[in-house]
């Protein structure tokens, strides 16, 4: 889960990361009020969950409150590459002189959380790593020590800070971690953390992505609700179906992330074009296969669908009835490719073929006609 | 032989009165897995499925010894159940839980580092040597025994492959799946290490996709280690977009780091073969084994 930039900065000074003065507007009525408490200059933020949010002006100086009014009212009904803005965050404008990066994420590999740092703050960390890789500072963290005060000065001495200044910097790199591990993030950032004229550290952008899965210990965010659905993800959701939509015209529904993704490019191998990725999971119900169904059936953009279904836990009959139910309920009729192998496999098949629903036993067979149907070429 | 389990494996399954605890630990005694008892704390005394039910690991330990423990204990307490077996020295530890927070995970595989303990998972279908142990949820009757070795992140794209091989009479000498989360125990290189030294296994398969490094270092390994066996690969995920979780927790390409192409591309360098299709695997490995 992405928090926004506000919920982020929020968690950050609870842990006293200094962040700058600012509130939150969600009506342009309310911009006179939230400004009389500031200094100008002005920062106008877009609250929206989207990287390059800058470039795609949802960040807008405003050197004073006339010019702060009309930025918000600008941005506040305004669309972010495709996001609604629905909350603007209203800062005082900091003079800078350095921006760095400061960062706690996951090692796959090394199966921990490493804190990565760089001086050259300001861009993405993705780019940094891809032109500079020597610019970034990685510190893999041990789980039973922690990042201790330790890890965090020898961090911010490799910026060249003495003094008070690697003192105020290592704690800001210690906090992060703490905010980190106590919230369950996958990733917290600060980008830029500002070096600001009178040598403070204060934490310009903020972002903090909360693990799902972890969700359960934090119901502060579970009842936040999810981000802006499609019908299609909504319902998904509810089933607990893995679901994301792609830009072609074969939908597929299957069991298992890896059978689908190999499923897609098995497609894309024959020359096809999946519209979505759609994975039930492990032992599915009837009730979860035919959501499945009803999502793929209601994209308009599929011209034909093919189900990949290797039965273990999964029960062929049960996926067999969910099929014929929603293909029965669909509005749009479609064509229907079904591989169906695995537990109660012949009753399964039978369900289908009473249905006048053809059913194979290869997926590359399956893959391949449901392309066949896309292009025309079989009917 | 094989690896990791085999005839001589004594499990015990933690979650056993689950749904899912109870329904798979009745295939595995139908396979003829070794189950000892079963762990659930408050429910000492219960019976599921002729195994007796014990309140702590540590009961069990005293009573049968067991060297293994495979976990269906929900995600908010399986963090727990994996520590009790680390500390009571289980050596083997085969967690199918899914969702586990990452947190749990980074702190669970940490402990069992310093313990040498071998976490499998979580997230894992589990881990098969055919004819000897099962210790998972795979459908027992597409593996056969032989001297393929098989590792794997995902599950039913195991169990697809798998069938193909044995469709081609290339049996298996242990199929394992590594999990499908970003963080796992046991990875392919480890994996690799045991096979290496197996006398039973005479190539190996890799199932990877898309997300993290594993696939990349792997191939690094197979090339500095100048692999003795031949490793057949297939990667899943060519045309995945980035950004979005598929289905996998670990399936996620970020920004440009973890593509097929990437993955592919260090395999290919290091002299591991790749499937193109997942049939192909049966094929490339028909033409390493079968001279």
């Amino acid at each position: 889960m992405n928090l926004f930039e506000y919920e982020a900065k929020q968690e950050f000074s609870t842990y006293s990361i200094p962040i700058p003065q600012g509130t939150l507007v969600t009506n342009s009525n309310q911009t006179a009020q939230a400004i009389a408490k500031l200094k100008p200059p002005y920062m106008i933020k877009a609250q929206v969950l989207v990287g390059g949010r800058g470039k795609a002006g949802g960040i807008i100086p405003a050197k004073s409150a006339k010019e702060a009014e009309e930025a918000v009212a600008k941005l506040l009904g305004a669309q972010i590459k495709g996001l609604p803005v629905k909350q603007v965050l209203i800062e005082e404008k900091l003079p800078i002189r350095k921006e760095l990066y400061a960062g706690i994420t996951i090692d796959r590999f090394n199966r921990s959380y490493v804190a990565l740092a760089s001086a050259s703050g300001g861009i993405e960390i993705e780019e940094i790593a891809g032109k500079t890789p020597k610019a970034i500072i990685r510190t893999l963290i041990d789980p039973q020590l922690g990042l201790r005060s330790f890890h965090a000065m020898a961090i911010a001495k490799q910026f060249g800070y003495s003094g008070n200044q690697l003192a105020e910097l290592a704690a800001i790199i210690q906090k992060l971690y703490q905010v980190c591990v106590d919230n369950d993030a996958e990733l917290v950032e600060i980008n830029p953390l500002a070096e600001t004229e009178t040598g403070n550290f204060v934490a310009l952008d903020a972002r903090m992505v909360i693990d799902d899965n972890a969700l359960f210990r934090h119901p502060e965010y579970a009842e936040r609700g999810a981000e802006e659905l499609s019908s299609q993800e909504a319902l998904a959701l509810k089933n607990n179906l893995a679901y994301v939509k792609l830009d072609g015209d074969i939908g597929v529904v299957g069991n298992g992330a890896g059978l689908v993704m190999a499923t897609l490019d098995l497609l894309n191998f024959f020359g096809g074009k999946p519209a979505n990725f759609l994975d039930l999971g492990g032992g599915t119900t009837i009730e979860a296969i035919t959501a499945a169904l009803q999502i793929v059936f209601a994209d308009p953009d599929t011209k034909a669908i093919l189900v990949n279904i290797l039965g273990g836990i999964t029960h062929c009959d049960d996926v067999a009835r969910g099929i014929v139910e929603a293909a029965n309920e669909a509005k749009a009729k479609k064509p229907l490719v079904v591989r169906l192998v695995g537990t109660n496999q012949q009753e399964g098949q039978k369900i289908l073929s009473d249905a006048g629903i053809s059913v194979l036993d290869s997926m590359e067979e399956a893959a391949r006609q449901a392309v066949e149907i896309t292009r025309g070429e079989k009917r | 032989m094989g690896i990791i389990i085999n005839a001589g494996t004594r499990a015990i399954v933690q979650g056993i009165t689950g749904k899912q605890g109870s329904y798979h630990t009745k295939l595995m005694l139908d396979y003829g897995t070794k189950i000892v008892a079963g762990v659930v704390p408050g429910k000492g005394g219960a019976v599921v499925n002729g195994v007796p039910v014990y309140d702590s690991v540590k009961e069990t330990v005293e009573a049968y010894s067991p060297n293994a423990s495979i976990i269906f204990v929900p995600a908010p307490f399986a963090q727990d159940a994996v520590l009790e077996a680390i500390a009571n020295k289980i050596k083997t530890i085969v967690v199918v839980t899914e969702h586990l927070p990452i947190k749990d995970t980074i702190n669970v595989l940490a402990y069992a580092r310093q313990s040498h303990v071998t976490v499998i998972g979580p997230n894992t279908p589990g881990i098969i040597t055919p004819r000897e142990c099962k210790l998972g949820i795979m459908p027992a009757n597409i593996f056969t025994p032989g001297s393929v070795g098989l590792v794997s992140r995902s599950g039913t794209l195991t169990y697809e492959i798998a069938a193909g091989l044995t469709g081609k009479g290339l049996g298996q000498s242990t199929c394992v799946g590594v999990g499908g989360d970003p963080i796992v125990g046991l990875n392919f290189i480890e994996a690799l290490e045991l096979f290496k030294e197996d006398s039973k296994t005479k190539a190996v398969v890799l199932i990877g996709e898309i997300g993290g490094n594993m696939e990349e270092l792997t191939a690094d390994y197979v090339a500095k280690e100048r692999y003795p066996k031949p490793v057949v690969a297939y990667v899943a995920g060519r045309f995945a977009p980035s950004g979005k979780r598929m289905g996998h927790a670990g399936a996620i390409i970020m920004g440009k780091q973890g593509t097929a192409q990437s993955k592919i591309e260090a395999f290919t360098n290091a002299g591991v073969q790749v499937a193109e299709k997942p049939s192909d695997v049966a094929a490339l490995l028909a033409e390493e084994l079968l001279p």
